[in-house]
């Protein structure tokens, strides 16, 4: 009927389904996306010992067919052949930890319920022996009537069997009837476990009790003053590296692309497709790469810290604090990441299970501090903050800088909160997850996860970058003044005329016309605003030294201390980045929450900005 | 035997069973989730870990499984301790 049959791999969370599902299809991988969620839609192909090929697709990990996040719900849609846009799996792998049969066991039984040909991964069968279990796989056949297949996916253990299982059983021609109606769906979920659990104890021939690694290793990770240190030291360790060993490649990347628009600059003759590949498509794309090294870097880390199973603990140790903004303790890791770049730190909610609390973490990580404000506060700082101490060791312009970055802080705090009690509200999940047992990462899976994360982002939110880029390239390029014109080709661009009814706007809290024209290219990204600026006062190279001082003096020259502070403000709330509004379009699945984000971080940038340029001229500053 | 206390105020690494959970102090996703992790009359539990001064969330064993929750809905679970043999 249909070309290739499809199997499913389902199972629940923890169960090593995924390193089952690499160890089986390898690098022939497809991520994609469910329509309409943010799920995730991992498939790749495999070659059954007989030489035809199936379809594999790894489905997100669930506790039972009864969705309580939009991971189980296609989970559970799949499996029941109600997937919109996806057919009926020919058959299931069902994977169990064999170590946590009692509770793996029952989703198992609601699967096999459901009527498709099952066959069972018994999966890291070495580590439950390790912990002392003894189990009896044919105890379990016998008992569901399914072939139960030990496997070490991390060791490449029981594949050829499991496949050859399979090949059995999809070859067994179409699938039955769906015998799973409603009920075998929800069943009783306690009169499951049940038989989960005396399932369980016929198949466990034999437990002695050992001191698990995990218990000491969390007794260390979970310590009341021990951990949350650790935590400290592994978290300033990560924050460093995406700091600091991106730095390089970044800059490497930045060098490869100016000399590539200074290249095209010499080749092409002056004019308008010169001016489009060097300042439109080249920096468009450079605008695109230049993020790369933070993101692998950072998935690097997380992609280790969830694989090892720490990623929970870390959770566990921040839930206190970040339930006091409504949140749970997995937003920790996305906020902090924001101080580095939104755009990554955005990327990594996806390990926030609850859909609210993603949502608002999303919604949230702009106001941390990004690195990309570090240049616009520096300048700004250096020329209007005093070098005076105000303690010892304590300059007043490093207090400033401290202070900007706690108003972020407490900014996302009370956002949160009241985000929570309004759009994003609802009845949260709260904290409450299983933690699995400490493993050593696999490279091989390591490597995996980065290459999709790099090529989700280039694929989806790199093109729209890309073209926003090259959208304002042609705002401030077009049209041309005319030859001899006094106005310079900024102000005589759709971008000057932008800027002209900006200024109206601006105006009120401080801004003159050109900061108006400076914040337009600083959409692209808010380092840009130093450059911008430092054009409009023609200055050629605003960061370099001699270019520096120029542009203190004549910031100090244009500009009042009200209108410094103001600007300061506005850049602490102000959604001046459309890459992260590009990846949250795309990390929310549609423009509704991107424009939420857009519109609320604008107003609280125009509030704060104002207020701060007011109060400043009240205090006669 | 022992007075049933809720999870919560458990000492850790103190073997108990559930001795019941109280559903309706819990909002409906929190309650589903507790009986697919297996929290059911019976079952042996035992604090493993908790965070500090007595407010975080508290880490117990349920079965074989390790599992995390907020101390609000440790409390809403009743446990007998095991006595241990004399």
């Amino acid at each position: 009927m249909h070309g290739t049959p499809l199997v499913a791999l389902v199972g629940n969370p923890n169960a090593g389904k995924s390193a089952l599902f690499n160890a089986l299809t390898g690098a022939r991988q497809k991520v994609g996306n469910y329509p309409g969620v943010t799920v995730e839609r991992h498939s790749g192909r495999l070659a059954l010992n007989d030489g035809r090929p199936v379809e594999l697709v790894d489905l997100p990990g669930a506790y039972s067919l009864e969705p309580s996040s939009p991971d189980e719900r296609v989970t559970r849609d799949f499996v029941t052949g109600k997937q919109e846009g996806e057919r009926l799996p020919d058959a299931l792998v069902v994977v169990m930890d064999a170590a946590n049969l009692d509770n793996h066991l029952r989703f198992a039984l609601q699967l096999i319920a459901l009527g498709l040909p099952v066959v069972i991964a018994l999966n890291m069968i070495d580590l439950a022996e390790r912990d002392g279990l003894s189990l009896d796989p044919a105890v379990l056949e016998r008992e569901l009537g399914v072939p139960v297949i030990p496997t070490v996916a991390v060791r490449r253990r029981g594949l050829e069997e499991l496949k050859d299982k399979l090949g059995e059983i999809v070859g067994r021609g179409t699938a039955e009837r769906l015998r799973g109606s409603q009920d075998h769906v929800s069943g009783d979920i306690v009169a499951l476990q049940r038989r989960a659990r005396a399932l369980s104890a016929a198949a466990t021939k034999s437990e002695t009790p050992v001191r698990k690694w995990t218990n000491i290793l969390d007794s260390v990770a979970l310590h009341p003053v021990v951990g949350p240190f650790f935590l400290a030291v592994l978290m300033f360790v990560m924050f460093q590296a995406v700091f600091a060993w991106a730095q390089a490649p970044m800059d490497a990347i930045t060098a490869g692309f100016t000399w590539l628009e200074g290249e095209v600059r010499a080749t092409l003759p002056d004019g308008v497709l010169r001016s489009l590949i060097s300042d439109g498509v080249i920096a468009g794309v450079g605008a695109v790469l230049v993020f790369l090294p933070q993101i692998l870097i950072l998935f690097f880390f997380i992609l280790i810290l969830e694989a090892s199973g720490y990623m929970v603990r870390a959770a566990f140790l921040m839930d206190r604090l970040m339930s006091h903004a409504g949140l749970s303790g997995r937003a920790f890791i996305p906020l902090l990441s924001s101080f580095a770049c939104a755009v990554p730190g955005i990327m990594a909610t996806r390990s926030i299970e609850d859909e609210q609390d993603r949502l608002t973490t999303i919604l949230i990580a702009p106001l941390m501090t990004c690195s990309a404000r570090l240049p616009v506060y520096t300048i700004i700082i250096g020329a209007f903050i005093p070098t005076t101490q105000v303690l010892p060791g304590i300059g007043l312009q490093g207090l400033v800088l401290f202070a900007l970055y706690v108003l972020g802080i407490v900014g996302a705090f009370v956002v949160a909160l009241v985000l929570r009690k309004t759009v994003t509200s609802g009845t949260s999940s709260g904290f409450m997850m299983e933690m699995p047992k400490y493993q050593w990462p696999r490279l091989r899976d390591l490597g995996l996860g980065l290459w999709q994360r790099a090529i989700i982002f280039l694929k989806r939110a790199g093109t729209t970058i890309a073209f926003t880029t090259i959208v304002l390239w042609a705002l401030l390029s077009f049209p041309k003044a005319p030859e001899g014109s006094p106005i310079s080709p900024v102000n005589y661009s759709i971008a000057g005329r932008i800027a002209n009814g900006v200024e109206v706007v601006v105006r009120p809290i401080g801004f003159n016309r050109d900061i108006a024209l400076a914040l337009i290219p600083a959409m692209a990204a808010r380092e840009v605003a130093v450059a911008a600026i430092g054009t409009v006062y023609a200055i050629d190279n605003p960061e370099a030294e001699s270019g520096q001082k120029a542009m203190t003096e004549n910031l100090k020259k244009h500009w009042s201390l009200p209108t410094a502070l103001a600007f300061l403000m506005w850049f602490v709330f102000a959604p001046q980045c459309i890459s992260t509004i590009a990846v949250t379009r795309r990390e929310t699945n549609g423009w509704k929450w991107p424009l939420f984000m857009v519109g609320y971080l604008f107003a609280l940038a125009y509030v704060a900005a104002g207020a701060t340029y007011w109060l400043a001229i009240a205090f006669g500053l | 035997m022992d007075q049933p206390c809720p999870l919560s105020a458990l000492p850790r690494n103190a073997p108990a069973t559930v001795a019941g959970v109280e559903w309706s102090r819990l909002a409906p996703p929190e309650a589903r989730r507790l009986r697919e992790l297996g929290f059911d009359e019976g079952v042996g539990v035992e604090v493993l870990h908790k965070t500090t001064l007595g407010k975080g969330p508290i880490a117990c064993r349920i079965g074989r499984m390790t599992v995390a929750m907020r101390r609000s809905v440790a409390a809403a679970i009743q446990v007998r301790p095991i006595q241990a043999a004399e």
